[in-house]
């Protein structure tokens, strides 16, 4: 017995065994540290946030447009709402077309040469710094127009959440089994129909993520919006119009001389950072239930 | 009912690699006919020529005539009105992961805008009879996931999806392949059932299998149909040389 214990590769003698034990642990503990490293600088943000801003957060906060300066006082209703309706028009823009052309990169263009290029410019057009895509966006929208809006700064949010859904749909799109697109081919189902319902569907959580990693990177985005939403001190919901946006808003009164204003923006960081997380997991929520939880 | 497979002078080809030569062949209605060979022959191939689902493809290709009932496939009518009339299962379960079990049965119907939803029920219903599932499934139709069903059950299921759209022929592309032997036995076990309605192509790595559901089975190597005959005479007293190497086991 004891010789067929040595011959195997596998048996040992106690320090081979301590050696991978060792091993082992050290692996899992490099893991585990790791893990820290990636969470720690998230929850560090999270708790100096609200340490500085949780103060400064009151009522009049989220239902007061702010003071003129040497007022103390005043709140961000205007930049909220602002925000909101910026991230509206840039998730009308940017889901349909990234979703689309991701849908083209998987389906229908796989593998030819017009898809190379569109994945291509995808890939660069994600790379562009964003006040590069600001300042495009005020050449196309805001000059012939002769005034800034919060059309253009929603379109340049849009075309910013462009590359990251086209990019995941299409990842989420190839992961969807070949077998499942045969089932529906199978079935006499067309393929614009087999595409839309069934793959779509199949990959949709994948999508969806997508979307929501795109709308929480540019919802805290503020160099494109400076030369085309440009910020606004009062209440305005016309599109044609100048329009407020947290980001911009905390921008301004982070690098103002007055104190009140520092608070503000801490209070404005805090809550950019509760609407995003708010916002993603609340539709994860909704897109988690019912019989999509059970796939795959 | 099943209607009759008329096959005469069918190319295939990937590309420009035939893989299929000149396949001459007879399906009658309502039996079913395997298909045996060693892996990469062609009777895959062969059989997906059949709902012309081998031009979804990269560049699959096809010449030659494909005459099902009345029809000629390849000149007549539209990929898709074919594929409706000749149903498909594949060599792995493939129920549609996001569908309630309900919704997979329904898909072929519902994708193609059926939408009364009493005739939905009973075409469910019956499909799932005739697929020998509905006892095992009928109390949890729309609760559970298609996914979440056993393998045997899942190309049950898929069976019963594909006859849910009426089809005249039943294309099975080793549907047994990857289950246990109960599973097998019950797959082989409604083929034997399905004959009186729908005329069935099988294409299988286990000669028990031919010998078990197929009156006719047909014995393909490297891309050329080498006979097809009465399932009995090919495993006792085959016509040709190959052919009887292959079920003794001599090559393959």
């Amino acid at each position: 017995m004891a010789e067929q214990v040595a011959i195997s590769p596998y048996a040992g003698s106690n320090g081979n065994r301590m050696r991978r034990a060792v091993a082992n642990h050290m692996a899992t503990a490099l893991a585990i540290i790791s893990t820290l490293l990636v969470v720690a600088p998230l929850v560090a943000i999270f708790v100096y946030l609200i340490y500085k801003g949780a103060s400064s957060l009151n009522f009049a906060f989220f239902t007061q447009i702010p003071k003129p300066v040497g007022e103390v006082g005043g709140g961000m209703a205007n930049a909220i709402y602002g925000s909101a309706i910026l991230l509206g028009i840039g998730s009308l823009v940017g889901v349909p077309v990234g979703i689309a052309s991701g849908i083209f990169l998987a389906e229908f263009g796989r593998g030819g040469r017009f898809a190379n290029l569109v994945r291509f410019t995808a890939d660069v057009l994600n790379g562009v710094p964003s006040i590069v895509m600001g300042i495009s966006v005020y050449s196309l929208i805001v000059l012939p127009q002769k005034h800034f809006s919060a059309l253009s700064g929603g379109v340049a949010l849009g075309i910013m959440m462009i590359p990251t859904i086209t990019r995941t749909t299409e990842e989420m799109l190839l992961m969807v089994p070949n077998s499942v697109r045969e089932a529906a081919l199978g079935l006499g189902v067309p393929n614009w129909r087999s595409v839309l319902s069934i793959t779509l569907k199949t990959a949709s959580p994948g999508v969806i993520t997508g979307c929501m990693l795109a709308f929480a990177r540019v919802a805290g985005e503020t160099a494109p919006l400076l030369f085309t939403a440009f910020g606004n001190n009062f209440w305005s919901s016309n599109l044609t119009q100048p329009i407020a946006a947290l980001p911009l808003q905390i921008y301004v009164y982070a690098i103002s001389p007055y104190d009140d204003w520092h608070r503000l923006a801490w209070a404005g960081s805090l809550v950019l950072i509760v609407l995003i997380v708010v916002a993603v997991a609340l539709v994860r929520f909704v897109t988690s239930r019912g019989i999509l939880k059970g796939a795959n | 009912m099943g209607v009759g497979i008329e096959v005469t002078e069918l190319d295939a080809w990937y590309g420009t690699h035939q893989t299929l030569f000149k396949i001459n062949l007879n399906v009658p209605a309502n039996q079913a006919t395997a298909l045996i060979g060693p892996s990469g022959c062609g009777k895959s191939t062969f059989v997906r020529c059949l709902n012309r689902m081998h031009e979804t493809a990269a560049a699959g290709r096809v010449a030659g005539t494909v005459r099902i009932g009345n029809l000629d496939i390849y000149r007549d009518a539209a990929p898709v009105e074919i594929r409706r009339r000749v149903g498909m299962v594949f060599q792995r379960p493939n129920p549609f992961p996001t569908m309630s079990i309900y919704d997979n049965v329904a898909s072929g119907l519902k994708l193609n805008g059926f939408r009364n939803r009493r005739m939905l029920d009973e075409i469910v219903e019956k499909s799932l009879r005739h697929a020998a599932l509905w006892d095992e499934v009928k109390d949890d139709l729309r609760k559970k996931s298609g996914a979440s069903l056993s393998g045997g059950q899942q190309q049950r299921l898929c069976i019963a999806r594909a006859l849910a759209v009426d089809p005249e022929v039943l294309l099975m592309d080793e549907p047994a392949s990857a289950l246990d032997p109960v599973s097998t036995a019950k797959i082989e076990d409604l083929i034997f059932e399905l004959k009186s309605q729908y005329t069935i192509v099988i294409v299988t790595h286990n000669m028990q299998q031919a010998a078990r559901v197929a009156e006719r089975t047909g014995f393909f190597l490297s891309g050329k149909l080498v006979e097809i005959d009465a399932t009995h005479k090919i495993f006792t007293n085959p016509g040709d040389k190959r052919t009887e190497d292959y079920i003794t086991g001599r090559f393959g």
